[in-house]
């Protein structure tokens, strides 16, 4: 599990959250979502360790980040999975070399034994044919999957993503999700998803917190999201016509 | 003030290049990308210039000694001591910081612009060391380019001066061997290889903090050639001040 308690993060004065006080569990898909400013993405890079807090801890399965020594911190990063918005592939690599690049950095395996491994997960990914194309020849969504199988092939305890439907088309956005979701179920790891993406959250949210001017307004899951009367998520969530419709079936049809 | 933060922020670079170092096997293969890349790419533009610049000298030495009592091989000994001394380290690093200067900021600006630092960064590994390390030691080999460019340079003097009737062969010749210092070569391989330390790290401080988008990586690279010329001038000084007064 990670927990995040009373978390606090200041740029130049300006204080981007303020408090924020969650958990996220083994197995199931959190999402945080909240409009663009909320300080989702400080947010989600405090919790990659990619930027330091003043206030507040992250204690990853019990393992306070901030009291980690540098060997320490190296090994938790070694079990994270990240998925960048741009899919951050590392361009002068072939699209195998960039899912085989975590196990040359943190294994010990034979090249014959990195190659299965890499071409199971591309397998996994639906990306059988692909090994040898440059991320350029790639399209958007084979990018992400090639990002989502970099991300798992070390066999990650966490899973982040950061907007990883940006850019896609709505059928795409939904193989996705489902990847994300499966792989997440299948390898019991624990993953954060930052979106926008309202299709996400009613499809894989098994937890969702929403984030508002930097503090937790609500938290829930796509059940709970239908129910809530927080007049900010409802804003937010059901700013569309279809889905206040959607919201307003769901209602009628649950009462 | 951005002056003195910008000097700490690269101090702090250099350091933590040396930190958390990278796999040696991974670290190997990135060195001989690099050499291949940074070193080896260049040698084509190096020799080209230094053939051509090393022409232009004799041709402008000659052309400007119409004393009869001044000696004919004058011409071979001014081309060999400006190309040794001055052309090929200084100049061809001024080019150089133009060639594989740019190319090092915009590969790791838009490396930062489009997350892969990030990428390394949230993996744990050392994005300071992975990337600007290899670079500083692929240029280690650039002296190896140099020694091409003085070769080259007076070669293209031979060429010019001969065939153009500038010089005869028996005066140049005897005017690269006149008065000869060895030292004045390793005051030359002594720059070259503090250039080629600015070379790799000064393009990759301005590549790796850069902040914004595409427009910002063409910044940082013309940032980047601007003060990597300046401080090769800078240094140029100090090190002749140093090492031949």
């Amino acid at each position: 599990m990670i927990e995040v308690k009373d978390l606090h993060k200041s740029f130049g004065g300006t204080e981007i959250l303020k408090g924020i006080t969650t958990n996220f569990e083994k197995g199931k898909t959190n999402l945080i979502i909240g409009q663009s400013g909320s300080g989702k993405t400080v947010f989600l890079k405090c919790l990659l360790g990619l930027f330091n807090y003043e206030q507040g801890s992250i204690a990853y399965d019990g393992k306070v980040f901030s009291k980690l020594s540098e060997n320490e911190k190296r090994n938790l990063r070694s079990e994270i999975g990240m998925v960048f918005q741009g899919s951050a592939l590392f361009d002068s690599m072939t699209i195998a070399q960039n899912v085989m690049f975590p196990l040359k950095m943190f294994t010990k395996q034979s090249k014959s034994e990195m190659e299965d491994r890499v071409n199971f997960v591309l397998k996994r990914v639906n990306l059988e044919n692909a090994h040898h194309k440059m991320p350029s020849e790639a399209s958007g969504g084979m990018q992400k999957r090639v990002a989502i199988a970099r991300a798992i092939v070390n066999n990650p305890k966490y899973l982040f993503c950061d907007e990883p439907n940006s850019g896609l088309d709505p059928k795409t956005s939904i193989v996705i999700d489902n990847l994300i979701q499966e792989i997440t179920e299948e390898y019991q790891i624990i993953t954060v998803i930052n979106s926008h993406d309202m299709n996400s959250v009613m499809e894989i949210g098994q937890k969702i917190v929403f984030l508002k001017n930097g503090y937790k307004e609500w938290e829930g899951s796509k059940d709970t999201i239908f129910k809530t009367d927080n007049a900010s998520v409802t804003d937010f969530v059901y700013s569309s016509n279809l889905f206040k419709k959607v919201r307003r079936m769901y209602l009628e049809e649950n009462q | 003030m951005t002056y003195l933060h910008n000097i700490g922020a690269y101090s702090l670079m250099i350091v933590n290049m040396f930190r958390k170092p990278t796999k040696w096997s991974v670290m190997k293969t990135l060195i001989l990308k690099d050499i291949d890349d940074l070193v080896i790419g260049s040698i084509g533009i190096v020799a080209f210039i230094s053939f051509f610049v090393g022409g232009v000298i004799t041709i402008q030495t000659a052309l400007n000694i119409d004393n009869p009592l001044i000696p004919k091989y004058l011409v071979g000994f001014a081309t060999r001591q400006s190309i040794i001394l001055e052309f090929a380290p200084t100049f061809t690093s001024i080019i150089m910081a133009g060639k594989v200067g740019s190319f090092i900021t915009s590969s790791i600006g838009t490396m930062r612009v489009t997350e892969q630092i990030d990428a390394l960064e949230v993996m744990g590994i050392n994005s300071l060391n992975y990337l600007i390390l290899p670079k500083t030691v692929a240029l280690m080999l650039y002296p190896f380019v140099i020694a091409i460019g003085m070769f080259l340079g007076i070669l293209g003097g031979i060429a010019a001066g001969v065939l153009g009737g500038f010089t005869s062969f028996e005066d140049y010749i005897l005017g690269i061997q006149t008065d000869f210092t060895p030292f004045h070569v390793t005051y030359a391989f002594v720059k070259t290889f503090v250039f080629a330390f600015v070379l790799a790290t000064m393009p990759s401080f301005y590549g790796y903090y850069m902040k914004g988008g595409a427009l910002e990586v063409g910044k940082a690279s013309t940032t980047s050639f601007v003060w990597t010329s300046v401080v090769i001038i800078l240094l140029n000084y100090l090190l002749t001040q140093m090492l031949l007064s």
